[in-house]
């Protein structure tokens, strides 16, 4: 080999190194980007007010985002409650049989909902449960929102288990103890740090999504805690107050983006936390 | 020869089409150790995973013929039931990682919600450790998590879990096939200890071991019981010519 086609080799492998370096560069910017934006518009208006007090009337100065915050988490807690059993059970059975024919047809229908636009299982959830019921309601959002969380949830359910080595299962069989108990016992704590972190990314995922909402939980300017009338929600708030004509409303709005960025940033970063601190070694 | 703990009797077992287990017959007797060797794949490991129907989690096993455990038919007791009377240790060590030592050994009560007096449970855990040899390193961190442990340690503890339900029996599935050469030798003298308390059947590729460590000694090929007797007499003047041939290299 000649020099020159030495040199050349390592000067591609140099540019190739370089170049994966710039594009994981590149890849940060939009973020600090985006927290820089949203930091220098929402902080002025963020103040105690803003979290406790109810919105102004139309017209008025001030006004806080009280009904929203609370409506989300209501909406937030709904939808656990319904996607957190479901997911696990059936995360843990699509780890435990994969080769029946079952659980092909679940992955599909997981990946499928997962593919599906959020407005379209906002509208789904309206023709389930608020046709019906005649009234947008709480719970209507929190089943939509549950149908998102579900195939993150599942999914991640079901790579921890899968990760998990057969012989402590074995270990705990070979001790008599029956198979739904080691499941609970054993399995599920073992991998109970990465389950964990799985329900978190999945509530950062459907903390910020409005499409679902439009149809279902609907908005609504009052605070209210009932789970079947319609509720307010941060995102469907930023939608209406970005999409009106007052700069008070468009500063409010400012100031909701910047909360509910900096929720599904922390959420986000406690879920690592949580992988990595209680971590179990195997 | 009286005093079985274990008869096998005109066993078959197979996943799926094929025996891997081809008409066996074969006793274990109380408190001795009894070696299963033969090649990879010879079909040994399955017939020790009968012996507490742990084979049944493959879907497609079946089998032909009886086991009997101290004169019970293993196949007309409940798995799970049976499983608390036969201890077994695995290849690799395989301690529950989010339990303390402690909890590990009384792992087969707590996890079967069986109620034990803190008395008890102290108690069984001491003895239990001491019997796996294994008291003397852990007694000042017995809730340590298990697997802060050496892998040599780790199978100790194993087999002290196994110890703590008390089995009629205990399986050791090659169980220093994961260790380091000084663990082994501690593992394989601990094993000769034990045959005090309770009989003992060794799965093993390592033709050495069985010679050290075994009072009998069993052959199996292909899923065939070739050879069976006391250890000496396999080791010195083997009947069958194929033992020969694999106990001086011939094959496996």
């Amino acid at each position: 080999m000649t020099d020159y086609q030495f040199n050349k080799r390592i000067l591609l492998d140099k540019i190739f190194k370089y170049l994966l370096i710039l594009m994981a560069t590149i890849i940060l910017i939009p973020l600090f980007l985006i927290l820089y934006f949203l930091f220098s518009k929402g902080i002025q208006a963020l103040n105690w007010n803003f979290f406790y007090k109810m919105p102004a009337a139309m017209g008025d100065l001030g006004g806080g985002i009280a009904n929203a915050i609370v409506g989300t988490i209501i909406l937030i807690l709904t939808a656990s409650i319904i996607a957190i059993p479901i997911g696990i059970l059936v995360g843990i059975f699509l780890a435990e049989y994969k080769d029946l024919k079952l659980s092909y047809w679940v992955k599909i229908s997981c990946e499928i909902l997962q593919g599906t636009p959020s407005i379209v299982i906002g509208i789904v959830a309206w023709s389930w449960i608020v046709k019906p019921m005649g009234i947008f309601s709480a719970f209507s959002g929190g089943i939509a929102l549950a149908l998102m969380m579900l195939p993150i949830i599942i999914r991640s359910v079901e790579e921890t288990i899968k990760l998990i080595p057969l012989n402590l299962k074995e270990a705990s069989l070979s001790l008599g103890v029956p198979y739904y108990k080691t499941i609970l016992k054993v399995i599920l704590p073992t991998g109970l740090s990465s389950i964990i972190s799985g329900i978190l990314l999945s509530i950062s995922r459907i903390a910020g999504e409005t499409a679902p909402l439009i149809f279902t939980a609907s908005g609504n300017p009052f605070m209210s805690t009932n789970l079947f009338r319609p509720i307010e929600s941060m995102p469907l708030l930023i939608f209406r107050y970005a999409s009106s004509p007052f700069p008070n409303l468009h500063n409010i709005a400012w100031g909701a983006s910047f909360s509910l960025v900096m929720f599904i940033l922390i959420l986000n970063l406690i879920s690592k936390g949580v992988s990595k601190k209680w971590k179990i070694k195997y | 020869m009286e005093n079985k703990v274990l008869e096998i009797k005109n066993f078959y077992a197979s996943y799926g089409e094929e025996d891997i287990i081809k008409n066996i017959n074969l006793n274990i007797y109380n408190k001795k150790i009894t070696a299963m060797m033969g090649p990879s794949g010879c079909g040994k490991s399955t017939l020790m995973r009968c012996v507490n129907r742990m084979h049944e989690l493959n879907p497609n096993a079946s089998h032909k013929g009886n086991i009997f455990l101290n004169s019970n038919n293993i196949f007309k007791i409940n798995a799970i039931l049976l499983r608390r009377k036969v201890g077994m240790v695995f290849q690799k060590p395989n301690p529950f990682p989010t339990m303390s030592i402690y909890d590990n050994v009384i792992a087969g009560y707590k996890l079967n919600g069986i109620k034990k007096s803190k008395e008890e449970k102290d108690y069984l855990v001491e003895e239990s450790l001491k019997n796996a040899a294994l008291w003397e390193e852990v007694k000042n961190a017995l809730h340590k998590k298990g697997t802060f442990l050496s892998g040599g340690q780790q199978q100790r503890l194993c087999i002290a879990r196994a110890l703590a339900m008390k089995p009629e029996i205990l399986l050791l599935d090659e169980p220093t096939s994961a260790l380091d050469p000084n663990s082994t030798a501690f593992i394989e003298e601990l094993i000769v200890n034990l045959k005090k308390t309770v009989s003992i059947l060794l799965v093993t590729h390592n033709i050495a071991q069985a010679a050290r460590v075994s009072d009998y000694t069993a052959f199996i090929f292909l899923g065939e019981l070739i050879e069976f007797g006391e250890t000496d007499k396999v080791f010195t003047v083997p009947q069958d010519k194929r033992t020969e041939e694999y106990l001086t290299g011939k094959f496996g």
